[in-house]
């Protein structure tokens, strides 16, 4: 009785220590979980980073002019000096429509033959055809498009010396990513993404390893107590994460030239939250799953889809059906994502900050607090 | 040779639908991710919360904010008098859109200046941003058709008519859910195919195999034929959604589209049962299914333009079916575009799908036979 | 009838003080699905401080149920478990902090150390920093694992695997240690040296030992052995008391120029003999209780046949208490499979042709220099422990892998190049019984049966055949990964043999099976050597070698003996002692080539 009692109490931190130096060894012998914590952030940043762009830029358009002149030309001018647009002109607008059925061209701007007479008695058509498939694109070609046109106005009217006749005239401004860069805001919301895989993924796969390796059957019937044994994962594995989360902010600020306008230690304090959530999440899901393969899947399936796509990294939550915008809240992706954009572009705004950070520390301890109950010292 | 591709077939068939987990995978997964895609993955834009800052009292300015509270796509949540008052606002993300009429735009108005409206959108998300604005801008463009025409004012010199082919309305439902088409039959043909051998090989089934009278081909084929079969079924189950459920039109033809569909799932059993050949485990099946299954999409075009890629990723994409098979998608859908249109999207398929299939059969031979 | 068999004696446990494991009316059952597993049924058993108590019984009987249970891994669904006083399930803290338990697979972290898997458990046992050098250098003594302290315990050997599971149980001197199946897949030798370290525990530490094993003849090592049998325990007394309660009903039968196996067939079949075995030139047979064997009647074909009494083993009595216990099945696998036209073909000669084959894996030969030859009819038996490199030489001959050097002929072609209807004329049953787990029994003959190109009236006669011939019709519709483990492998034979083979390659077949199947197996593969079938058989239990007609001893991916059974027990150097095991004749041959390696 005596002897267990005393291996009790003082030897919970050698038990401890022992179990984190043994993780520590698995993860240095086995080269698949530094390849996940440290060439996935790597390669799906590289990846997602110059693969995933919503900037459209040199869109190839065609030109149709039906009867050249001084003034379409001063037009025609306009488009080609433009960065948005790579014009190409075409004879007829039947060639143009071919070249854009053939997906050559995104858009045909044509100045019908009384464009020059029409101008003088009033309002002239440019004729404007979009390619509607890519509705995004299209809408954002529509935009540029008529960004040149009014600045076209704008040369015309002073040119000529009259008042710009126009009545409203809008001024756009941009606040945090004054380029509307789209990879100053992707790549933030990335590593939120990166991290859920890094963090569900890499817990998930490893306790499984050790149900199916037998080792957790030898772990379960020494004296080391349940909290020991999650916690001997959890610290290697939120280094590991931490290292992997350090790899992505490097590549973000040097790399992809993102700004961080807010501090590191915010940014560390939401990494630490959210990567909490995640090993919770892998905790609970190898509790559930006690093969490597259900585990992982499962760990694919309800972690890295819903953070790419309901997380706000890619697709607007507010514009969501309600029912989707339910959901997006059990999606701790979705906090983490806010929290990296904001610190990223915005600075520390504790207003994000505070409902984000408590809403993850909710999830953190729900998850965790889920494995530690359902965990028992039983095979079954 | 038929009889015994058959009877593998079947009990490949039976093997997958008989197992309730691989029947949850094949079923499942697609039909969440179908539903969320379609619903959740839109770049458009409902509802964008804003605030106005108004400081001119005149009805003209009254009258060109109530242009944005008609429109579906803003929702007026703040009025605000100071410009103390906006960066609190949009750091917290409680609006994404600041409109800003001055006190003077009543005066510049009727003195014929351009009177100022000041647009200050949230650029966290770019995208977002820009749509926003765009928005704005038809709104702004509306106001100002409506003013000269009421005040006799001589209109621009120029005007912008601007339409769109395909998808007028220009709703990204339309450009996402074919795109889902490709994507899902992608998933479904990898998982079917990639891990069906490592499973035999747990098992220890695959050497019962190897020893029977079978050919290196009859194995293959026989593991090809329910991916092909349950990648178009699944597919064409997943037209049938977008079709009824999304109403996303279809104007093109059928044959084009199976067709296409079929050189796909020649390319996509080509790369499953390449990573089928060369994993042990099936876990190793599921890690190289999810790495080639992240940039395949992402490099696909699904979700962001392949243009707008640096070029050398541009040229990387080229060796991609999902590509094609999402401009046939696509094209068929939407564009109704004929075959003959479409033979540049068909014929790189074909030779991937050779490539593929040959180098599966090799290096199954190779590991194998 | 079963009044000899001994009961469970638990008064022989006189004090209750003396008791470190006292296991009373413990029920379990495990949920698949809907059904319900009843995995143990009442056991009840006591162990004793300072003893060996073994728990012997086949796979599946509930041994490592039991063995977590007591570990306080799994709670019963009814009954107590006391362990040293404690009660396992609710204290299960405190017994685990004064057992020592090492799981199936001895439970070790294979991309660690030695040394780095040893201070994980000296951590984990709280065993201070001035404890652990002594103890650590004393453990590396007692197992040998001195100079190896710092390879991956992964790459060691399953025997250095399972010294190692040892050592980090022993970390901490434990009050009980519980060793779950600890011998299974080692080799003899290893086998050996792990018992001779328990039973030093014993003496010098005082080590209770509670260890669980399906080789029967390890019950010689414990003081009191523990039968268990489909959950129930059938009794508990010291290993002698069971095999004397045997004497006078075993015999041995000698008949000189007739082949031992066809001896034992014809005994098999006489009323009034429980069990008849093959071994060595002749065979051995049980009797019922009661029975006295009439010479006259028993050898009414077998000339110049003798009949000796035997020393009764272990086995016999275990034997003895399962064929009382469990029905065997009704019918004798005699029936010829059909009617193969090659049986009527003159006894060509070597039909498997083995030259000079090595397997090389990176710088590791798995296989060396082997050569031997199969002769049609014969049944031929690869033997050696796992890593002995049987494995890789029959898939080299079933085509699954490539040879690195020499030749293999199977039917006269390679069956690595052969086109696939030469290997339609194979059959081959894999270690596991591998079939298609949910599909149906008659799914996977279905499929089988198309896979080697049966069709039509052909097909559904075989399909009849097999579903009749091996008892599996009122299975025919469940799925076959719910079949009890006897049947799972009478229907991978049955698949294997739908199409009448020419040659059977089996590989383990009988891993895992209790011993009464294990019988009714090797009759099976006799009748079909005797209809002309050639078998090629591995196997890593020693004493099964007696129902081959020749055998090749492996070791290190060497032949190390080829010959008869009898030949093989010779070379080993023991002459005119034919109650030698196969086993002792193994580590004899082990030593042997040891010496000469050492001496080259």
């Amino acid at each position: 009785m005596s002897q267990w009692r005393a291996t009790r109490g003082g030897g919970r931190l050698m038990r401890l220590r022992g179990l984190v130096r043994k993780e520590f060894l698995q993860i240095v012998r086995d080269p698949s979980s530094i390849a996940i914590a440290f060439l996935m952030p790597v390669v799906l940043l590289l990846l997602f980073g110059y693969g995933v762009s919503l900037d459209a830029e040199h869109v190839a358009i065609a030109i149709v002019v039906d009867q050249p002149s001084a003034i379409t030309a001063s037009f025609t001018g306009e488009l080609m000096r433009s960065r948005y647009f790579e014009p190409s002109f075409m004879p007829t607008m039947a060639d143009a429509e071919r070249a854009m059925r053939a997906r050559r061209v995104s858009a045909i701007v044509r100045l019908r033959s009384d464009f020059a007479r029409e101008r003088m008695t009033g309002s002239a058509p440019i004729q404007v055809v979009l390619n509607g498939v890519d509705a995004n694109t299209a809408r954002l070609v529509g935009g540029y498009l008529e960004g040149v046109w009014i600045t076209w106005l704008q040369e015309q009217a002073y040119e000529a010396g009259e008042p710009f006749d126009i009545s409203v005239a809008m001024e756009e401004r941009v606040w945090f990513n004054s380029e509307i860069k789209s990879r100053d805001f992707l790549v933030p919301g990335l590593i939120a993404i990166i991290m859920t895989l890094i963090g569900a993924l890499l817990t998930a796969m490893v306790m499984a390893r050790e149900w199916e390796r037998g080792t957790m059957e030898a772990l379960l019937a020494t004296p080391a107590a349940i909290p020991e044994i999650l916690l001997g994962k959890l610290i290697p594995y939120f280094v590991l994460g931490t290292g992997g989360m350090a790899l992505s902010v490097a590549m973000a600020l040097w790399l992809f030239g993102v700004p961080l306008r807010g501090s590191f230690t915010a940014l560390f304090a939401g990494s630490t939250l959210f990567l909490l959530t995640a090993l919770g999440i892998g905790l609970t899901i190898s509790i559930l799953a006690k093969n490597q393969f259900v585990a992982g899947q499962t760990a694919i399936i309800t972690t890295f889809l819903p953070a790419f796509i309901l997380s706000g990294f890619l697709f607007d939550i507010s514009s969501m059906p309600p029912i989707i915008r339910g959901i997006t809240y059990f999606i701790p992706a979705r906090y983490f994502v806010a929290i990296l954009q904001t610190v990223f572009l915005a600075g520390d705004v504790p207003s994000i900050l505070l409902p984000n950070g408590l809403a993850l520390l909710l999830m953190a301890t729900f998850f965790l607090g889920v494995s530690r109950l359902r965990s028992r010292k039983r095979l079954e | 040779m038929a009889r015994r591709v058959w009877a593998l077939a079947i009990k490949e068939f039976l093997v997958l639908l008989k197992d309730p987990r691989s029947r949850l995978v094949i079923i499942v997964p697609p039909f969440v991710q179908l539903m969320i895609f379609s619903f959740a993955a839109s770049f458009d834009l409902n509802d964008i919360p804003f605030a106005v800052y108004c400081e001119d009292p005149g009805l003209d300015a009254q009258e060109l904010l109530s242009g944005f509270r008609r429109s579906r796509h803003f929702e007026e949540t703040a009025w605000i008098t100071s410009d103390a008052e906006i960066a609190p606002l949009i750091d917290a993300k409680r609006v994404l859109l600041v409109i800003h009429i001055g006190p003077r735009f009543s005066r510049d108005l009727r003195l014929r200046r351009p009177a100022a409206l000041q647009a200050i959108v949230d650029g966290r998300d770019s995208n977002t941003a820009l749509v926003a604005l765009g928005y704005v801008r038809s709104v702004v463009n509306r106001y100002n058709a409506q003013y000269t025409a009421r005040n006799g004012i001589r209109a621009p010199s120029a005007r912008l008519e601007t339409r769109a082919w395909f998808n007028p309305n220009l709703e990204s439902r339309w450009f996402i859910v074919p795109g889902i088409v490709g994507m899902i039959t992608l998933v479904v043909t990898l998982i079917v195919t990639a891990l069906s051998v490592a499973r035999e090989r747990e098992q220890g089934t695959f050497d019962q195999t190897l020893v029977a009278p079978f050919r290196a081909g009859e194995i293959l084929l026989g593991k090809a034929i329910p991916g092909f079969a349950i990648g178009l079924s699944e597919a064409s189950l997943i037209l049938l959604v977008a079709i009824v459920l999304f109403q996303v039109p279809f104007r093109g033809s059928l044959v084009t589209l199976y067709a296409g569909l079929a050189l796909f799932l020649m390319a996509a059993i080509g790369v499953g049962l390449m990573i089928s050949s060369l994993a042990v485990t099936q876990q190793q099946g599921l890690l190289g299914t999810f790495l080639f299954m992240v940039p395949a999409v992402i490099l696909s075009g699904f979700a962001t333009p392949i243009a707008n890629m640096p070029p050398i990723l541009q040229h990387v994409t080229l060796i991609n079916p999902l590509r094609y098979l999402l401009v046939i998608l696509r094209g068929v859908f939407l564009e109704g575009a004929p075959c003959g249109e479409l033979v540049d999207q068909l014929w790189p398929m074909a030779i991937i799908g050779a490539v593929n299939l040959a180098t599966a059969a090799w290096l199954f031979r190779k590991r194998s036979a | 009838m079963t009044t000899n068999a001994p009961r469970p004696a638990l008064d022989s446990v006189s004090s209750l003080d003396d008791v470190v494991l006292d296991v009373q009316d413990v029920h379990k059952r495990f949920h698949a699905g809907k059904r319900a597993i009843p995995a143990l049924r009442g056991a009840r058993l006591r162990a004793r401080r300072g003893h060996v108590t073994g728990l012997i019984g086949p796979d599946g009987a509930g041994k490592t149920t039991l063995m977590r249970m007591i570990a306080g891994l799994l709670v019963p669904d009814s009954g107590t478990i006391q362990v040293l006083g404690r009660d396992a399930t609710r204290d299960s803290l405190a017994v685990q902090a004064v057992i020592g338990y090492m799981p199936q697979r001895f439970g070790l972290y294979e991309d660690l150390t030695v040394m780095e898997n040893f201070e994980l458990h000296a951590d984990l046992r709280g065993v201070s920093r001035s404890e652990r050098a002594q103890r650590f250098h004393d453990l590396m003594h007692l197992t040998g694992l001195g100079p190896f302290t710092t390879r991956l315990a992964g790459r060691l050997s399953g025997g250095m695997k399972q010294k190692l599971g040892l050592a980090c149980t022993l970390v901490r001197t434990p009050e009980l240690l519980l060793l779950d199946e600890p011998t299974v897949g080692v080799d003899p030798q290893s086998r050996r040296e792990l018992w001779a370290i328990v039973d030093r525990m014993v003496r010098e530490s005082a080590v209770s030992v509670f260890v669980s094993t399906l080789y029967l003849d390890e019950a010689a090592h414990c003081d009191q052995v523990v039968i268990i049998h489909e959950g129930e325990v059938l009794g508990q007394d010291a290993p002698h008391v069971y095999s004397d309660a045997m004497r006078g009903r075993v015999w041995s039968v000698q008949a000189p120029g007739v082949k031992p196996r066809a001896i034992q067939a014809r005994l098999a079949r006489q009323e009034g003999v429980l069990d008849a075995v093959v071994l060595g030139d002749g065979a051995r047979l049980i009797g019922r209780p009661g029975w006295t064997p009439e010479p006259r009647t028993l050898f009414e074909h077998l000339e110049r046949a003798t009949l000796t009494p035997a020393e009764p083993r272990f086995e016999d009595a275990f034997i003895d208490l399962l064929r009382t216990r469990v029905q065997p099945s009704e019918e004798s696998p005699d029936q010829p499979p059909g009617s193969p036209a090659h049986r009527d073909q003159p006894a060509a000669k070597a039909v498997i042709n083995v030259e000079n084959v090595e397997r090389k894996f990176g710088d590791f030969y798995a296989v060396k220099g082997v050569t031997f030859q199969v002769d049609r009819g014969e049944v031929f038996g690869l033997l050696g422990a796992n890593g002995a490199g049987k494995s890789t030489t029959f898939r080299m001959l079933c085509g699954l892998l490539p040879a690195t050097a020499g030749r293999l002929r199977v039917a006269g072609v390679d069956a690595r190049k052969a086109a696939a209807a030469a290997r339609a004329r194979l059959g081959y049953m894999s270690q596991k019984f591998s079939l298609y787990g949910y599909l149906s029994v008659r799914q996977n003959l279905n499929f089988f049966s198309s896979a080697y190109g049966l069709a039509g009236a052909k097909r559904a006669t075989r399909i009849a055949w097999a579903l009749d011939q091996f008892q599996l019709a009122p299975h025919a519709d469940a799925p076959s990964a719910d079949l009890a483990l006897g049947y799972k492998q009478r229907l991978a034979l049955a698949c294997a043999l739908l199409h009448e083979p020419e040659i059977l390659f089996l590989d383990e077949p009988t891993s895992g099976v209790d011993p009464i199947a294990r019988r009714e197996f090797w009759q099976r593969i006799n009748t079909l050597a005797e209809q002309g079938v050639t078998v090629l058989v591995t196997t890593h239990f020693m004493e099964e070698a007696e129902y081959c007609d020749r055998l090749a001893v492996m070791a290190a991916g060497e032949i190390l003996a080829l010959g008869s059974p009898a030949e093989v027990k010779r070379m080993a150097g023991a002459p005119g002692s034919p109650d030698l095991t196969m086993e002792d004749a193994f580590i004899r041959l082990i030593e042997h080539s040891q010496a000469a390696g050492a001496s080259a």
